[in-house]
Order: structure tokens, then sequence, then C-alpha cells
């Protein structure tokens, strides 16, 4: 906390944004991401990327990211499933979507549905902890996973399914700009859900179940309830992060839900920062933005010497994966926890005594 | 023994009188494999007193704590707090009955700050679910502002740790830690507090404090406590009654200075010369 700051009320000392020079800067952004559509095309020419859709992508796996940050990060519970759970979402939200419900009841029950599949995957974490936790849910990836793909008369199989595009009072989401608005307006939802989730009893309660749950049981927080209710809650994001993917993809098929986007919803957290609402911000932004601005210099260098994009292609995933490994050397705690860092430090620049 | 009674409605009718026991442990059997950890143990505990259990290492003082909170599940014998009995109690549901406790090692969640690992101690006395705590207006904001002053005004204030509300438990030192561990277990509006070593480790100006704390909690708060502390000087000064345990029995049960004089507990603690300084490894 910066220094000469004194609260004469609780309420004051409870509020996220305590300064007056934090509420102005967050305005700046808010302001920033409202206008943003305005003035993207430019931007997205000067950079040569459609900074829209990086930016909508971003905004659905911050939802996710949320979602399992509060599983992972916050309950201490490890899930390899949560691919599998976004495509629930995504194939419930398009299906009733296809059935002719509306985007304001479809994506919920998308979310519910999900929440439903995850709480059912979530009962083994009463027994199972750490690693073996992470195998089990990994099956629950194999199961849903092979069921999206064999399934073909719900899910259109590996042909895919073809969505609507959201609409809402009439209006319909169906370009970039348009969705833009939809789904930053999600993110900020999910964003100020999980802040407010973590610092109330029941976000209390999941942390006390993922330091010492012994602990936990004795000030009376029943375990199993606790856990259960995590992934219910987990699931439930990213489901909705799912029948938001659908709408705005228009086209689903299983191939977007594999093992490979569990693991890198994973590695959103971890790289973001475990337990921080900030560090599902973090690690969606990184990992959309990061493999985007390696195949700019990727690319360049092809337009120089053509006969070897595969080797360029190739190394982009390579110096991908060793910036992952270096992050987890070198700031294991995630880039939320840097950021603390960097902001403790300009807090009392030049005076750091 | 009394019939079952809800923990609510007894809080009316029991005067601390010997007939209904505040906490009855009643012939208690636990068995680890082949080892026994505790064979036959009885004791009563008054409302309002500080009752002390005392022994050598190994005697199953902590056991009957665990038994007591559920941890453990005695394979003879009963515990009836208030008349209710507790080996029909979940483990999660004993906090709600009105039993608090610490731990010898620090069970407190070392990633929170000291504010919320009280507010946790509050868990059972709060109300919020997963949905009006996410949108964090009306009730749960009223909620966490109610039990932040009760905290603040109440159980910081008499603890005297102010200046680390805000400082996260794994950064402070050990005897702060028992501290806050304590009130947490204050938080938790206890009308039986476990005590598992409070003063364990500490300096003789800490220890001082926490003798102190417990007195105010006992005196000024009503709370039972029951004790278990390896250092002579606090149990003889503050206890109402001693408990001393020996290889799992109860080998004796009186007012500290009674107990004291006990022959049977001289020899638990010193034993004969020779067993004396085997003991000691001299």
């Amino acid at each position: 906390m910066p220094c000469g700051l004194f609260f004469s009320k609780y309420e004051k000392d409870d509020a996220i944004f305590k300064t007056v020079w934090l509420k102005c800067w967050m305005t700046v952004l808010v302001v920033l991401l409202l206008t943003f559509p305005l003035f993207s095309q430019k931007f997205s020419e000067m950079l040569g990327l459609n900074v829209t859709n990086l930016l909508n992508l971003i905004f659905v796996y911050i939802i996710g990211a949320h979602g399992l940050n509060l599983l992972t990060g916050y309950t201490g519970q490890i899930s390899l499933g949560h691919g599998a759970f976004m495509g629930v979402g995504a194939y419930t939200t398009g299906i009733l979507a296809n059935a002719g419900w509306p985007f304001w009841l479809a994506l919920p029950a998308g979310g519910v549905m999900t929440a439903a599949v995850g709480m059912l995957f979530g009962i083994p974490s009463l027994r199972l902890r750490g690693l073996y936790l992470a195998i089990a849910t990994m099956a629950a990836q194999f199961i849903l996973d092979y069921a999206m793909r064999n399934w073909t008369s719900l899910t259109g199989g590996s042909s895919g399914l073809i969505v609507p595009s959201a609409s809402l009072f009439g209006f319909t989401f169906d370009s970039d700009q348009s969705f833009y608005y939809l789904a930053l307006a999600f993110a900020i939802m999910a964003t100020m859900y999980l802040k407010n989730l973590a610092r109330t009893r029941t976000g209390r309660a999941f942390v006390a179940v993922r330091d010492r749950y012994l602990s936990a049981e004795v000030i009376g927080v029943n375990l199993f309830k606790y856990r259960l209710m995590s992934f219910g809650i987990s699931s439930f994001m990213v489901g909705i992060a799912g029948g938001l993917w659908a709408y705005y993809i228009t086209i689903i098929s299983d191939e977007h839900f594999t093992m490979w986007l569990s693991v890198q919803y994973l590695a959103m957290i971890i790289v973001g920062g475990l337990g921080h609402v900030l560090g599902g911000i973090f690690g969606a932004v990184f990992f959309v933005v990061l493999p985007e601005l390696l195949r700019l210099p990727a690319e360049a260098a092809t337009a120089v010497y053509p006969n070897i994009f595969g080797i360029f292609a190739s190394l982009r995933e390579m110096v991908f994966g060793l910036i992952v490994i270096m992050f987890l050397i070198f700031e294991p705690d995630g880039l939320a926890a840097r950021w603390h860092t960097v902001r403790n430090y300009w807090k009392l620049w030049p005076f750091s005594y | 023994m009394a019939a079952e009674v809800k923990p609510g409605s007894m809080s009316k009718t029991a005067p601390p009188v010997n007939s209904t026991p505040f906490l009855r442990v009643d012939d208690i059997y636990l068995r680890f494999g082949g080892l026994n950890a505790l064979s036959g143990v009885s004791f009563d505990v008054q409302q309002g007193h500080i009752q002390a259990i005392i022994g050598p290492n190994g005697a199953g003082k902590t056991c009957i704590l665990n038994c007591i909170c559920r941890f453990y599940q005695p394979y003879r014998g009963t515990i009836y707090f208030q008349g209710v009995d507790l080996s029909k109690v979940a483990t999660h549901r004993v906090a709600a009955l009105g039993i608090a406790r610490s731990f010898q090692n620090i069970e407190l969640f070392k990633g929170m700050t000291v504010m919320d690992n009280i507010k946790l101690g509050h868990h059972v006395h709060m109300h919020s679910g997963f949905l009006s705590g996410g949108i964090y207006l009306g009730r749960a904001k009223s909620e966490e502002m109610r039990v932040r002053k009760e905290i603040e005004e109440r159980i910081i204030d008499l603890l005297e740790i102010e200046a680390i509300r805000k400082k996260v438990v794994g950064t402070l030192p050990y005897g702060l830690q028992k501290r806050v561990e304590l009130a947490r277990a204050l938080a938790m509006k206890p009308k039986l507090l476990l005590l598992d070593e409070p003063m364990a480790g500490m300096n003789l100006e800490e220890t001082e404090d926490m003798a102190r704390f417990i007195l105010d909690v006992n005196q000024e708060w009503g709370v039972t406590v029951v004790l278990i502390e390896h250092d002579m000087g606090v149990v003889m000064d503050i206890s109402d009654n001693v408990v001393v345990l020996d290889f799992g029995t109860k080998i004796a049960q009186d007012t500290p200075l009674e107990v004291s004089k006990n022959n049977h507990v001289i020899e638990a603690y010193l034993g004969s010369d020779a067993a004396a300084h085997s003991k000691l490894g001299l």
C-alpha cells in the first residue's frame, strides 16, 4: 500500500481501487477498451494483424482461465479436463442455439450443463489430490473428447456444427467489432466475480481447502461441498467461455477442445499466476499475443528465404516453449507476482528505503 | 448419561452442575494397529474451568484432542459435549457446536493474511454463498464489514496484533503465528477452546503474554479451556484442574497443588533414579 494512505472506515479499506490515481487509471483503461473498435482498423494494418480478433480470443480465454484459476489456483485442484469442459459448453450452447433458443438463455444453459458435467468428474476430488486428480480429470478429457468426435448425430463429429451468431435485443453480433463488446462485457463480469468471490466467505474457504484441508475442517469448512462447488463454478465459467467461443467462431468441431487446450489453460494460469485474479488475464494475453508476435519475424524471414519456411515455423514453436520455460524458472509465481514487484518498486521510487 | 440434546437448547439449561458435565470424556480407547494410544481414559471438564492435560511425551494428550474434534474415531467409549454424543457429529460440524482448537505444529493458512485467517475462523457464523459473495453487494458486503469490525475490535485488539493484521502469515515469526492461531480459534466464538501446547517454543515474555490471553478469554468471555502444556509453571499458575496421562491411561486428576504432590505423577515424570537417568540420556 502506498505510504501516507489512511482510512477511517472499513469500507474504504475494503475498496479494490483504493486511491484516486488508481481510479483514474482504471477509468482510462476502460475508456480505451470501450473506444478501441474505433481505431482498431488502423492499428491492425499497422501491425499486420487482426487485433480485434486477437482481443476477442483473449477475452474468451480470460473467462476460461479465471475458471481454471478458481479451481487450481484457489482451491488447489489440478484439472486436465477443462479443454473438454469448454467443448461441452460450446456444443450445448451451439445445439440449443440451433434449436432456436435465444442467446441469453442458451449461453447460461451451456454454462449450467458444463457445471453439471464438471461436478460429475469432480466427485473423485474428495479422495484424489495432486497428480492423481490430474489423471482422473484427464480421463474426463478423453471421454468427452471421444463423445464429441463420435456422437455425430448430436455434435456433427469432425465435420463440425454450425452455430448462428449471437443476437441480443434484435442486435446481431456477427462481426469482430460487435462481438468485441459482448466478449469484453463477459470478461469484465468474470473478473469481477472472481475478485469478489476470492475476498468473501466462499473464496476464503477455497483457499483454506487448498492450504490445509485438515485445519479447514476444524474451522467448519465442509471439504466435499467446497471441492465440488469449486469444480461447479469453475466448469460453469469455462462453459460460458465455450459458449461465447461457439457464437464467435460460428463453426465448432472437436478439434478445438483437445488435450492441447486443457494443457494450454493450465499453462496460462501458471505463467499468469496461480491464485491471482490478474493471473488469468496476464496468462490469456500472453498465450494469445506471444505466438502472433513470434509469427511476425518468422514471416518476415520467410519473405527473404522462402525455401526454409518450415524451419522458421518450427523455430517459432521452440522459442515459444523456451519463453514459457524461462518464465517457470525465473518467475515461478507468474506474471501477476512480477507485476506486484514492479508496482511496489515504483511506489517507493526513488526513495526505496 | 443425558440423552442427546440439540446444542442450541442446551446453553439455556446448562448451568455448571456436576450432573451434566460440560465435556465428558467417557472411557475412551484408541488404537493404532497394535499400539494402544489411549486405554480407558475418562474425565469431566467443568464449564468455565481451565483444564490442563499433562503427561510425558507420547502419553496420548494430543490424541484426546484429536478424538474430541473428530480426527480420530475411538474404537470404544464416547465423548459428550453439552450432552451431545460427538461420535455422531461429522468433523466439519464440530466447529458449529462451539469447539475450537489450536495445533501443536501451527496449522495456519500460510499464504493468506492474518486478517483472512481470522475471518476464516468466522466461517460457520457467516452466510454469504458463491452467488451473493461473487456479486458482493448488499448482504454479502455488509456481512464482511460487520465481521471485519467485530474481529478488529474484539479479537485483534485483545491479542494486540494490530500491527501485523495485513501481513501474510507465512512471513511472521513463530511466536506471532501462535498468537494468530489463537485469534483464529477465538473468531469461531467457541464455548470450548482446545489448546495444544500454546506456549511451546516461546520465550518467557511471550509465554506470559499467552498465559494472560488465555486467562482473559477464560474469565471475560467465559470460554472453557482445555490446555495441553509442558511448561509446569504455567500449568500450575493458570489451570483449575489437571489431568495427568501416562502411556494412554489417566494416572491422576486433581487441583494443580494436589497433583504436584501425587506419587504416581512424580514417578511418571521422574521415575526411579535409574529410570530418570536413562530418560534424560545421562
